[in-house]
């Protein structure tokens, strides 16, 4: 090869990689402008909506919306707390919904989950499929026998009735995650532990809840959110005004129409009350809803 | 020996509690659900046997078929727009650098609210006079007077909550497909890299084959929420124009609450709960079938 063409081929090189350096930094440009259009159509409709919550009763009320309040007021969270029942009867509702849903889902997957990694049990895939029959079963299906269920029970318009609902919405994912946490725990530790003498009750607190920590945190994060964004059950189970959940509340406000239309501030001001709580246990605990949403949806 | 049957004994009591909880509260409304569903029962008079009276009822029930013809079409629709519209964003920003760790966190925020909550809030955006959906296309000059996109024309009522619901959910696969590129060994994509193929051959020849169980997986996951779509129709239309955008579950709903027709309503509970499953059976097959 001659001294001429090995410059001219170095040269092509140098054009080439150039030439790609130069769309690299196109690309990445590129890619950036969409990522920022992305994160602006998805943070959008929350801003507004955080905004129409602080505009005042009349601004709230204006043909055409304006985009930014021209003053911010608290007259939309006024309204919304003595609303019909007032706000913190239904807040209550939601949160110790969500509450029970919690300590159902962990009361009875948590122990479910030992017995079904830890112990010989004869027939345990099959208990397990039974275990997991609302994958199968969608809970839109069982509303009217659950609901005529509770009835007799004197469950419905009840928190307690709610959460047994929610729970049975949740179960099979809580146990599947749960049971693998189990499994997962390594044979030594808890035989250091039985030689001990410990009974499998005390293996379970000391040993096995403080190595699957972060999925117990799953499984009660998931239930919160779950049980606190649920809506055709709470539709359903609450009849009576002072028992319903915010959900539930905020679309009956939706179609008021006493005082001349919707009064979309407040329900802004609901909006924005209701998601806080989602959105700030996802910030806080990401790590687990992701792994969660990973670990659960690889079967 | 005799520890062994006390270990099967206790392992059985840690079940038993999760045990009564789904036989009483899943496998019996199932099974009762069967019962009620042969019969003809309105909570006022008692319940009556009519065999399979409640089915061959809902065959010939014309807003039976209304309702599942608008399900299937909604969820026609909106699958393929998840899909596509999830798998370009997971592969957007499926690496790791800050900007798109920070996309990710974003898309996925509408995922966390409740379905409910987000009707509510796209309610107002859609609504003619006060929302911003009118407001900005007025403003971009799109449109020339506010349109009214709700509970008006079937059509333009499921595109607006198409609209909606793609915003809620279209973090859910993003987040999967994430998980899935990122699990391909990254000698395999580098290997690629080195035969000098382009990136979209890299995404069809490499990435999508790689990632075909999830694919499968979200898709019925996405399938089946859509066959069960309630909450946005309840809230954004309430099934107008004349029940047009009433979905199955919302029939399901109407006869068994408003109307209390539980028996009727059962009998559709268990025609929908038969169609999800089938969908749920072949989605099992083609994705056991793709391991192989």
């Amino acid at each position: 090869m001659s001294a001429g063409s090995v410059a001219a081929a170095r040269e092509a090189h140098r054009a080439r990689g150039l030439r790609e350096r130069l769309w690299d930094g196109r690309t990445k440009y590129l890619v950036g402008a969409i990522c920022l259009a992305l994160c602006t159509i998805m943070l959008l409709p929350l801003a507004l909506s955080v905004l129409a919550s602080f505009k005042s009763t009349a601004e709230a009320a204006a043909v055409p919306p304006t985009y930014v309040p021209r003053a911010i007021t608290l007259d939309s969270y006024e309204r919304l707390w003595t609303y019909q029942a007032g706000l913190p009867t239904y807040l209550l509702n939601s949160l110790g919904t969500a509450l029970l849903t919690i300590a159902f889902i962990l009361g009875l997957t948590v122990p479910a989950g030992y017995g079904l990694a830890r112990f010989p049990i004869p027939g345990k895939e099959l208990i397990f499929v039974l275990l997991l029959l609302a994958l199968i079963i969608p809970y839109q299906a069982l509303l009217t026998p659950i609901f005529l269920m509770f009835a007799q029970l004197k469950l419905t318009n009840s928190l307690i009735g709610l959460a047994i609902l929610h729970t049975v919405i949740q179960l099979p994912f809580s146990l599947y995650i749960l049971r693998n946490s189990f499994a997962a725990v390594p044979r030594e530790l808890e035989e250091a532990a039985v030689v001990d003498g410990a009974t499998s009750w005390q293996v379970l607190l000391r040993i096995f809840i403080p190595a699957i920590t972060p999925a117990i945190i799953t499984v009660a994060l998931f239930a919160f959110v779950t049980s606190w964004n649920e809506f055709l059950g709470a539709l359903v189970m609450m009849s009576k005004g002072s028992s319903f959940t915010l959900p539930v509340i905020l679309a009956a406000a939706r179609t008021e129409t006493s005082l001349g239309g919707t009064d979309w501030g407040m329900l802004q001001a609901g909006v924005t009350i209701s998601i806080i709580p989602c959105v700030g246990v996802y910030l806080l605990l990401q790590k687990y809803y992701v792994s969660g949403l990973l670990s659960g949806s690889v079967k | 020996m005799h520890a062994n049957r006390r270990s099967k004994m206790i392992g059985f009591l840690y079940l038993t509690p999760a045990l009564l909880f789904v036989l009483a509260f899943t496998l019996y409304p199932f099974i009762q659900m069967l019962w009620v569903s042969l019969n003809s029962w309105t909570l006022i008079t008692p319940p009556r046997y009519v065999g399979l009276d409640n089915f061959n009822r809902a065959f010939a029930d014309k807003q039976f078929w209304v309702s599942l013809g608008f399900t299937l079409k909604y969820t026609l629709i909106i699958t393929p727009i998840l899909m596509i519209g999830g798998y370009l964003i997971a592969l957007l920003v499926s690496d790791n650098s800050p900007l798109r760790r920070f996309t990710r966190t974003v898309v996925f925020i509408p995922v966390v609210i409740g379905l409910g909550v987000s009707s509510l809030l796209w309610y107002w955006l859609f609504s003619a006079d006060f929302g911003f959906v009118n407001r900005i296309l007025l403003d971009l000059g799109v449109i020339e007077r506010p349109v009214i996109w709700l509970g008006v024309d079937a059509d333009r009522s499921n595109l607006a909550i198409i609209a909606s619901i793609v915003w809620k959910v279209i973090g859910f696969g993003m987040i999967l497909f994430v998980g899935a590129i990122q699990a391909i060994p990254t000698e395999i994509t580098e290997a690629t890299m080195v035969d000098g193929a382009g990136y979209w051959q890299r995404v069809f020849r490499v990435i999508l084959p790689l990632t075909r169980r999830t694919v499968l997986l979200v898709t019925l996951i996405s399938v089946i929420g859509s066959l069960l779509a309630f909450d946005q129709f309840y809230i954004m239309t309430a099934g107008q124009p004349q029940n047009l955008t009433a979905t199955s579950v919302f029939y399901v709903y109407l006869n068994s609450f408003p109307y209390l027709k539980l028996g009727y309503g059962a009998a559709l509970s268990l025609i929908l709960a038969t169609i999800i499953l089938a969908f749920t059976v072949v989605q099992l097959i083609l994705t056991r079938r793709s391991e192989t």
